[in-house]
């Protein structure tokens, strides 16, 4: 088996000094993801040091806004220009900002909607 | 100052196999700055989570990439059964530590192939393709297919090897490894090659670290970041020091990529003195009810497997983040400052695999 992981939700405002310690503390960043669960989505901010995660949760409504962290850790613009335009939430602030053309989709904020088996045309010919 | 011009680089370009775009602010031939581009192949295969059962969902994990298609799958797998807590058994876990290597070896001699082609080196990008189809063979013999394997399933592998297969096995790659030494020769003490590659791409140890930088990206500046320290399936039983080069150019992570082969193939060698008896898989009822952030170390580096799921047989999330993904914001740095003509060269030494990326 492999290590436990645990999960730390906080709040949209201490997102950028709990990064920032993060950073001082020796993290990488590692990745940031999204989960849509009902109406809120679930922003998964995950750091690295010495092969232990940190691993840090917000949970906002697509119209709320996020701050970017690409002023503490430059490579966050990958994935929060990735959750602009799957999942429709603005970050604030980010160093490449492609102002939603990261991805181009025929759906607009694909991920921000959930597809159930009776939505999909051809499992149902 | 020079005036400045833009210039697009990508996404379709000889060196590049899949879509790629770079736009290039350049002052004369040097480059001062680069916006990437990707999204030209999206294709949103984490949302098929929401239609296809758990354990079918395999299948499309596993075509997230046509290189590192086994590790894709063995990292989803080992992702649903710690949420699941499922103790698979140990020649399970030596199997899945064989093909995995098998996978580095056959990714990393695809990669030297292409990447001598592009600098013209016909005769290291054929013996370098010749060596990766005996890999592929011995894939296609133990698990039934070169490119996608289809072995992995939640709880176990669907096919075992004999150990008969298995000595034959070593004893190919001990057939090979020679060849392999005399190609890594050639290729690495070049007067041309080094020539193009020493100090050209510089990426600082620190700049890898806080930007990202995975695999033997990262390691070829000097960090010894290798998720296979962590000890996932038998790597935790199998002696080996993550292959680690200093100068952070384009040299090192190309020597990075060399010599990994041949700890791939001494791994290979002890899981097989190692490997157990016993069954390779096991019963598996209900369905995950947690959430997992599953870590393996592909040929290009770290790949993470976020997964989520409520107890029901469609997960909630499945979320990937690929080596290459994360080796966009390193590779924009060092390409700053270089000439133009380097541009392809540095590029590939981050073995970008835009297939992964655009999952």
């Amino acid at each position: 088996m492999m290590e436990p992981q645990t999960i730390t939700p906080i709040s949209v405002g201490d997102v950028v000094r709990k990064v920032e310690q993060a950073k001082k503390d020796g993290n990488r960043l590692v990745q940031i993801g999204c989960t849509k669960i009902e109406d809120n989505f679930e922003i998964l901010y995950v750091f690295d040091k010495d092969y232990k995660l940190t691993n840090y949760r917000v949970t906002v409504k697509q119209t709320d806004e996020i701050p970017s962290i690409s002023g503490v850790y430059f490579g966050a613009f990958v994935y929060e220009n990735e959750i602009h335009d799957l999942y429709g939430i603005h970050v604030k602030g980010i160093n490449i900002d492609f102002k939603g053309t990261f991805y181009k989709t025929v759906v607009k904020h694909p991920f921000s909607v959930t597809i159930t088996k009776e939505d999909d045309a051809c499992q149902n010919k | 100052m020079s005036k400045q011009i833009t210039i697009p680089f990508g996404p379709q370009h000889p060196v590049l196999p899949e879509p790629l775009h770079l736009d290039l602010v350049l002052e004369d031939e040097k480059v001062v700055d680069v916006i990437p581009t990707i999204g030209y192949v999206h294709r949103g295969l984490e949302k098929l989570v929401e239609k296809r059962e758990y354990t079918e969902y395999v299948f499309i994990a596993e075509r997230i990439c046509g290189i590192c298609s086994f590790i894709h799958s063995q990292t989803y797998v080992q992702g649903i059964e710690q949420i699941m807590g499922l103790e698979i058994p140990e020649r399970t876990q030596y199997l899945r530590t064989i093909w995995s290597e098998y996978s580095r070896l056959h990714s990393h001699l695809l990669w030297l192939g292409c990447f001598a082609d592009s600098m013209g080196f016909e005769s290291v990008f054929m013996n370098a393709w010749r060596l990766r189809e005996h890999i592929l063979d011995d894939l296609e013999a133990t698990t039934g297919g070169r490119v996608i394997q289809g072995v992995c399933k939640v709880g176990g592998v669907r096919r075992d090897i004999s150990p008969e297969k298995l000595d034959e096995m070593v004893k190919g790659l001990k057939g090979i490894e020679h060849q392999l030494q005399d190609l890594t020769n050639v290729f690495l003490h070049d007067s041309s090659i080094q020539h193009r590659l020493k100090g050209i791409g510089v990426l600082s140890k620190e700049d890898a670290y806080y930007f990202g930088a995975v695999g033997p990206t990262a390691r070829g500046s000097g960090l010894a970041i290798d998720i296979r320290e962590t000890g996932y399936a038998a790597f935790g039983k199998i002696n080996f020091k993550p292959v680690v080069e200093y100068d952070g150019d384009c040299y090192a992570r190309c020597a990075v990529r060399a010599k990994e082969m041949f700890t791939s193939i001494d791994i290979i060698e002890q899981c097989v003195k190692k490997i157990p008896d016993g069954p390779v898989d096991m019963k598996v009822t209900g369905a995950p009810d947690g959430e997992y952030l599953s870590r393996a170390e592909q040929p290009r580096g770290e790949v993470i497997h976020y997964i989520k799921g409520n107890g029901k047989k469609n997960l909630v999330r499945h979320r990937v983040r690929t080596p290459t993904f994360t080796n966009i914001p390193p590779l924009v740095t060092l390409l700053k400052g270089c000439e133009l003509a380097d541009v392809p060269v540095i590029v590939l030494t981050i073995d970008p695999c835009i297939g992964c990326a655009e999952r």
